[in-house]
């Protein structure tokens, strides 16, 4: 096996709370030995002087698109773009086509992403049958096949009966359930955050209510059976405050937020431009504001990309009628460098809600740089500056708010169990 | 404005507003004549773009373009486009090959001039999109009072009805800001948008206090899918509250105008009578409506020669 020296890094490992200059030597797939000056005798020196060593980031919520939508993305260009955006481990998530409700399509998914898929992948199974909010699906043959949550992601369940069923059965599995809280009534036919943007724009509104009322249903409903429920893409400052308080009271709650909504506002959308259409929508600067303030202090526990390509002719459609969502592997890292640029968050306590955290979240392996640990591990340069272009990135599909963008910080190599599958130099190897 | 779009009055300057009333004056006189043509767009080839039924912007954009001796043809592809799942941008590649000089584009969403404006290289003309801007009905509005009332500057405007989903309630809320007026808006509070005072106007829920000393009493149409259901019981509830009739409009001057974009419900926004009341300007405003796009198509088309070679 491949014996690696990263030599002269900042190693940043949430995991131990280390923050120091040192070397990191990987062998046999894993961290071999931390510290100053390692020998180097038979490996690969990676020089990091100037960058940033941490465990590979953990992406909790990701739109692979196989099987089904194999024009928007699949497994393995998916792969190709998470680990060139430093990610080593992906969960994905159900609604895929057919949905991901069958331990047969879980192994699908598993079998795919062994041949074609540079990180690792997790699927995230439904946690209703087809995604329809009314029967539950198989949650022991579908961890037994390798589920590491459930989610009827963007398919809210609206039904309480059912989703509390859902939190109690998920306690036999000892799975998360996943939330994509937004009242699907109260959303309507929204398509921007309701407020300035959308009176200006003329569009139809979706009320940041609509999350909040949802947040605070599942809230209560995990707070009554005890389960794990796990919040996806927080947006409002209503569902900060309502999983700030939830905590307190000791409710087993976690939450991600995503790039996207920490770093853009819904003017965003003024140009009509769509794709910065998103579910949830890109919310007001108060939002945004509270959404960073609860990534600080721990309310929100993990960063996730939400990263949902879609085909270009598909967002070339009329604001309404063009899919939400956007590309998230590839500039994650840069645009969350923001936080620590204003000092609202540390390189470590970054890096903690981009590895440690997420992998915490599902229960699987990495997000440590501990001797003995998977060798999954993120060169970063955080202060490289370069210019975002889709077309020129590894997704097979160009949603991007970012797109043109000048970016600052950059991934410039990944490791995946020891092997080197991304440098900033050549690309995805 | 040779060659610009207008896609919205939120993004004119008062200037080019004067510019247009001005010039619409002038154009009115040609509507006058027995003869009601000018060569001025002669060999102009001016677009109807229609992804909405309409019958008056259409018919009114097809008048002015054919006394401006331009060639005016019609797209309208309905709701064909939408359910093809068409791509908007592909429609207006596809049209910008065959050259025109100016497109009018009318669209149920809002945003899709736009975007349609950014991938052609002839000006666009926003005729109405979704619930954004119909900026000529504005610039007609703005014309129509300042014909009856002498200026605008100084007058109260309230506009009352579905400004939720109203896009010449937008329009005009900018149009009569920026010309100096103070502008009121009156509705069910289900039809009041999120943030409506960030728009620089006052909201109201009561009739009586919105219509307090008004120079112009605007009604808006209210969709017929919206009568009855969850943003209102019923047409006798709306008429009885927001419908405006002789009683009501007491409320406001003496000599206020009672306008409207029409098609008119009548008995739901006017009271049957009102349309044809003497302070009813309502067809002034479809007469000076020709006038008006005459001069937008004269003012973004005129005058620029094609190179050939």
């Amino acid at each position: 096996m491949r014996k690696i020296l990263i030599r002269g890094g900042r190693v940043l490992d949430p995991a131990s709370d280390r923050d120091e200059t040192a070397d990191v030597l990987i062998e046999d797939g894993k961290i071999r030995a931390v510290g100053p000056s390692l020998d180097a005798t038979d490996a690969e020196v990676v020089e990091a002087k100037g960058c940033w060593v941490a465990p590979g980031f953990v992406d909790l919520h990701t739109h692979l698109r196989e099987p089904g939508q194999e024009y928007k993305e699949d497994i393995g260009s998916g792969g190709r773009s998470a680990v060139a955006g430093g990610f080593t481990s992906v969960a994905c998530m159900a609604n895929t086509d057919p949905v991901n409700d069958d331990p047969a399509m879980t192994d699908f998914i598993l079998d795919r992403a062994q041949q074609s898929s540079p990180a690792r992948v997790y699927p995230v199974a439904a946690a209703t049958k087809g995604l329809k909010g009314k029967v539950m699906t198989e949650m022991s043959a579908l961890k037994a096949a390798g589920a590491v949550a459930f989610s009827d992601d963007g398919k809210t369940i609206m039904d309480a009966a059912v989703m509390r069923h859902v939190l109690e059965y998920s306690k036999l599995v000892e799975c998360p359930v996943i939330t994509h809280a937004e009242d699907r009534k109260l959303v309507a036919n929204g398509v921007v955050n309701e407020g300035p943007v959308s009176t200006k724009l003329g569009l139809p509104a979706n009320p940041s209510l609509a999350e909040d009322v949802m947040v605070v249903r599942d809230l209560m409903l995990a707070e009554m059976v005890g389960a794990h429920l796990h919040i996806a893409h927080v947006s409002s400052k209503g569902a900060v405050a309502a999983i700030r308080a939830a905590r307190e009271r000791g409710v087993c709650v976690t939450a991600e937020v995503t790039p996207h909504h920490l770093a853009l506002t819904d003017e965003a959308a003024l140009g009509y431009d769509t794709n910065t259409k998103v579910a949830p929508p890109l919310r007001s600067a108060a939002d945004v504001l509270a959404c960073r303030a609860g990534l600080v202090d721990g309310t929100i526990d993990a960063i996730a990309t939400d990263h949902a390509p879609h085909a270009v002719h598909e967002k070339d459609l009329e604001f309404t009628l063009a899919p939400p969502g956007l590309l998230g592997f590839e500039t994650a890292f840069s645009v969350v460098m923001d936080l620590v640029r204003r000092s609202e968050l540390s390189p470590l306590e970054l890096m903690r809600r981009m590895s440690t955290n997420p992998a915490k979240i599902i229960d699987r392996p990495g997000g440590s740089l501990a001797v003995g640990e998977l060798a999954d591990v993120v060169i970063l340069d955080p202060e490289l500056r370069w210019v975002y272009d889709p077309a020129k990135g590894y997704s097979k599909s160009q949603n991007s708010p970012w797109a043109g963008k000048e970016m600052h910080g950059r991934v410039v190599a990944t490791i995946v169990g020891g092997v080197p599958v991304y440098d900033v130099e050549h690309g995805v190897l | 404005m040779i060659g610009t779009d207008l896609l919205g009055i939120e993004d004119l300057e008062r200037e080019s507003i004067e510019r247009i009333l001005h010039t619409a004056e002038r154009m009115q006189e040609v509507g006058n004549r027995v003869v009601k043509k000018v060569p001025t767009l002669r060999g102009r080839t001016i677009v109807n773009l229609f992804f909405e039924p309409s019958t008056r912007t259409r018919a009114s954009f097809e008048i002015a373009g054919k006394r401006l001796s331009a060639d005016v043809i019609n797209f309208s592809t309905d709701s064909s486009s939408l359910k093809k799942a068409e791509s908007i941008l592909d429609t207006a590649r596809t049209l910008d090959a065959m050259d025109p000089d100016v497109v009018v584009v009318r669209h149920g969403v809002a945003g899709v001039p736009k975007r349609i404006a950014d991938v052609l290289s002839a000006p666009v003309i926003n005729a109405g999109d979704g619930a954004h801007e119909h900026p000529t009905q504005a610039l007609l509005d703005l014309f129509t009072v300042r014909k009856r009332k002498g200026r605008i500057d100084g007058l109260t405007i309230t506009i009352v009805g579905d400004i939720l989903h109203s896009r010449v309630a937008r329009s005009n809320i900018y149009g009569f800001i920026k010309m100096g007026a103070e502008v009121r808006i009156a509705a069910p509070p289900p039809m009041i948008p999120a943030a409506v005072e960030t728009l620089g106007v006052k909201a109201f829920t009561s009739l009586r206090e919105a219509l307090d000393g008004a120079d112009v009493v605007m009604a808006l149409r209210i969709q017929n899918e919206r009568l009855s259901g969850t943003y209102l019981p019923s047409v006798r509830e709306y008429s009885a509250t927001f419908g405006i009739d002789r009683e009501t409009l007491r409320y406001a001057k003496d000599d206020a105008i009672v306008m409207h974009p029409g098609p008119i419900n009548r008995g739901v926004e006017l009271a049957h009578d009102i349309a044809d009341h003497q302070h009813s300007v309502i067809l002034d405003q479809v007469r000076n409506g020709v006038a008006i796009r005459m001069a937008v198509l004269y003012l973004i088309a005129g005058r620029q020669e094609r190179s050939f070679g």
